[in-house]
């Protein structure tokens, strides 16, 4: 938990739960497992609303809870989860992939679990259901049926899971846990994974079709939502809670970035063949192989997309392409079934992180010293000179280049004595750059990109704030006379009430908070690409 | 070891041309440490632009304002300005519609919000509208409360106290700090009107006292 991810963590939670949920995730994220009491006393917040944040926290999965450190009797011990917090960077990529795989209804869907954190299937359904209805128009309704279809699609494909049951705490003992449970008993909270149930859906019928509101029937919303409330305990389906499947998005996402750079590299049909190779080892891998099982080239052959008709022998020049590229995307394994090859998914992991790296020191320091930083990359230990020399840059800019490049950390010195007493006259003092320690250090620079971002727009957002109220005032007024259809001079009197420099004002804040809206979105793909390459070196 | 200090001062104890420096050209010193805001060289790349990142965008915006109105989003009580607003029963109304009960089979037991014996509270009304007051500080908003016990709102206040004021165990000692605290400041403002009479007398008395 480093200083920026804290930070970052800081803002997100105070921008969607609130100043108290990020007063009190901050804590624990800086101090690490604790029980209730010490947490309300440190933070000097009331238990109530201590109380409150942690429920806000662990519907979201956020935080952790476990028996504490002095055995089952102790206190209940809560661990709040950063790399879960981070995740909301990500919300809006989870639910645009769901948009483009699964539709408007597989959009709303996983935005409602995103929103609520776990929802059961019954609530989802009603609700978006409702939504669609309400978006609609007049005297179309959107039928329960069609959304539960949708939610068991995206169960079937593991982008929804069920939440794991939690483990029997306080003075219960482990024998009661039940067999099914398959987790260690009271050891470790139990993963969504452990649970054989994780992909089931429950055994239940909705019959019924979305609502649409109205907007002057607040009241009858109120009865709705209480006969709602009573319907869904009759579904048949409480206890059962769904989340989403991070690590699945994950893989999407992965299998997108490799898919590209094939494109970008070689042709559409190369990426095409990868694409093919990918979807059909998606049931067969895990999330962390650093393989696809391998395929044979008659499967792919079968198997490649039918308007994509190449014929055998330039699917076999394809393959062996892609497995002579320098960027190792594809390997052979095997020669039987016209031989067998498999993705490399943790080396084209790698190779996309070092572009990224390669990338970045262009952008900042200029072609030739991403030159020299690519050199470095690929001999891996070079001197002074040797570095001129393959750079073909000139001594006193190279060494200009080499000690900015020194300053920033993004390349390291490396002492090789030649005698035992390490004499500064006899040793080798060699330039390095380890892909591993600054790809974790450029991680870091990332979070603390964003987290300047969206310091920078709420900092906007607070000096302009006389402003946009006013303006939210003026569109009130506007949606409020255009509903009670007034005069157009009417309309036109109000609309003036805001002068053209303060329009010009207002027009240059959207500009700005879209801008940085849209940078961080960006920003967080690359750390999607660095997290899955650290982790994925981890895992080995 | 005199070596060091006797020939050659300005030697350095490596062999310089290792490095790739010499005696002519020495890299420029830095004087301090490095500026807050360094200055860049080549602009930064644009953004991209597309409709993927332009619909992620009104996704994010829009979620941040979804977000921001369900009942997750905890905020803490504002502080009440000095005039009583009508548009404050009406937000309280909708405060009511939002709670939100997780379900208590996921979370440990203790995180339940303990149930107020309401039969106890029937009598004392004064006691939950002082705890929502400690929140609030300022002199004025407790004469505001203080007014409102009479008023019909006070059956919102005490649904209110309910759902959000929980965990009585730990705040008996509060309580009753809080009390004493604002009994304290109640007697400035009482002793001022009871006085009345005997305001001048007193003053004159001291007076009395310190002069000479």
């Amino acid at each position: 938990m480093t200083a920026q991810e804290v930070r970052l963590c800081g803002l997100l939670l105070q921008e969607h739960f609130g100043d108290v949920v990020e007063k009190i995730g901050t804590h624990l994220l800086r101090s690490g497992a604790q029980n209730l009491r010490t947490i309300a006393n440190e933070t000097n917040t009331p238990l109530d609303l201590v109380k409150k944040s942690l429920c806000v926290l662990v519907q979201h999965g956020a935080c952790e809870f476990g028996s504490g450190r002095r055995g089952p009797g102790s206190p209940v011990e809560y661990r709040a989860d950063s790399e879960r917090v981070l995740r909301i960077l990500r919300y809006p990529r989870y639910i645009y992939t769901a948009k483009t795989l699964y539709g408007d209804t597989g959009e709303l869907i996983v935005e409602e679990v995103l929103q609520r954190g776990h929802m059961t299937l019954s609530n989802t359904v009603k609700t978006v259901a409702d939504r669609l209805t309400h978006n609609m128009e007049e005297g179309r309704n959107m039928e329960y049926s069609e959304v539960s279809s949708t939610f068991s699609k995206l169960v079937e494909t593991h982008f929804l899971q069920r939440c794991p049951p939690v483990a029997e705490m306080g003075a219960a003992p482990p024998t009661t846990t039940p067999a099914t449970h398959g987790a260690p008993a009271s050891v470790a909270p139990p993963t969504a994974e452990s649970n054989p149930d994780c992909y089931k859906l429950p055994p239940v019928k909705l019959i019924g079709c979305g609502k649409r509101r109205h907007s002057g029937d607040d009241t009858e919303d109120q009865r709705g939502g209480k006969k709602a409330k009573m319907d869904s305990e009759s579904c048949g389906d409480e206890g059962i809670y769904w989340q989403v499947n991070f690590e699945r998005f994950h893989q999407h996402f992965r299998d997108q970035a490799i898919i590209s750079a094939v494109s970008s590299k070689l042709d559409q049909t190369s990426s095409e063949i990868v694409r093919t190779m990918l979807r059909m080892s998606e049931v067969t891998t895990t999330p962390s192989a650093a393989y696809t099982q391998p395929l044979s080239a008659n499967e792919i052959f079968r198997s490649l997309p039918p308007n994509y008709s190449i014929s055998r022998p330039i699917l076999d020049q394809y393959l062996t392409l892609l497995v002579d590229d320098p960027m190792e995307f594809v390997g052979k394994s095997g020669d039987s079934g016209g031989g067998m090859y498999v993705v490399n998914l943790h080396r084209a992991l790698a190779n996309l992180a070092r572009a990224t790296l390669e990338s970045v020191v262009q952008e900042r320091f200029g072609s030739r010293s991403a030159r020299i930083f690519r050199l470095l990359l690929r001999k891996r230990h070079l001197e002074q000179k040797q570095v001129e020399d393959f750079a073909m840059i000139p001594a006193k800019e190279a060494k200009d280049m080499l000690y900015t490049l020194l300053s920033e950390n993004l390349v390291q010195l490396q002492e090789i004595p030649k005698t035992p007493d390490h004499a500064p006259s006899r040793t080798f003092y060699l330039y390095t750059v380890n892909q591993l320690p600054t790809a974790r250090l450029l991680l870091q620079r990332c979070y603390k990109t964003v987290a300047n971002l969206i310091e920078r727009r709420l900092h906007e957002t607070k000096e302009n704030k006389r402003l946009l109220e006013k303006s939210q005032r003026i569109e009130a007024i506007l949606a409020s006379l255009q509903a009670s259809e007034a005069e157009p001079e009417q309309l036109t009197e109000v609309e003036d009430m805001i002068t053209a420099p303060e329009r010009q004002q207002l027009e240059a804040l959207r500009r700005h908070i879209n801008k940085l809206d849209c940078a961080e979105n960006q920003v967080d793909e690359t750390v999607f690409l660095l997290e899955s390459y650290i982790f994925s070196t981890r895992t080995k | 070891m005199a070596g060091g200090r006797g020939r050659g001062i300005g030697a350095f104890t490596f062999n310089i041309e290792s490095l790739g420096l010499s005696r002519g050209n020495m890299p420029e010193t830095r004087s301090g440490p490095q500026k807050l805001y360094p200055d860049v060289e080549f602009k930064p790349v644009p953004l991209k632009v597309g409709e993927d990142e332009d619909y992620m965008l009104a996704l994010k915006q829009e979620m941040r304002g979804t977000m921001s109105r369900l009942p997750h989003h905890i905020k803490p009580q504002a502080a009440k300005g000095d005039v009583d607003r009508y548009k404050e029963r009406y937000q309280k109304l909708a405060l009511l519609n939002d709670q939100w009960t997780p379900d208590w089979q996921l979370f440990p037991k203790e995180l339940m919000p303990q149930k107020k014996k309401l039969n106890v509270k029937a009598g004392a009304k004064q006691k939950p509208i002082k705890l929502s007051s400690k929140e609030k500080t300022d002199v004025l908003s407790k004469l505001d409360e203080l007014e409102k016990n009479d008023d019909v709102k006070s059956d919102d206040e005490k649904e209110e106290k309910k759902t959000t004021e929980e965990g009585e165990e730990g705040e008996v000692e509060d309580e009753e700090l809080d009390e004493e605290l604002e009994e304290e400041e109640n007697d400035y403002i009482a002793s001022y009107f009871e006085d009345g009479d005997d305001f001048g007398a007193d003053s004159d008395d001291n007076m009395d006292e310190a002069t000479y």
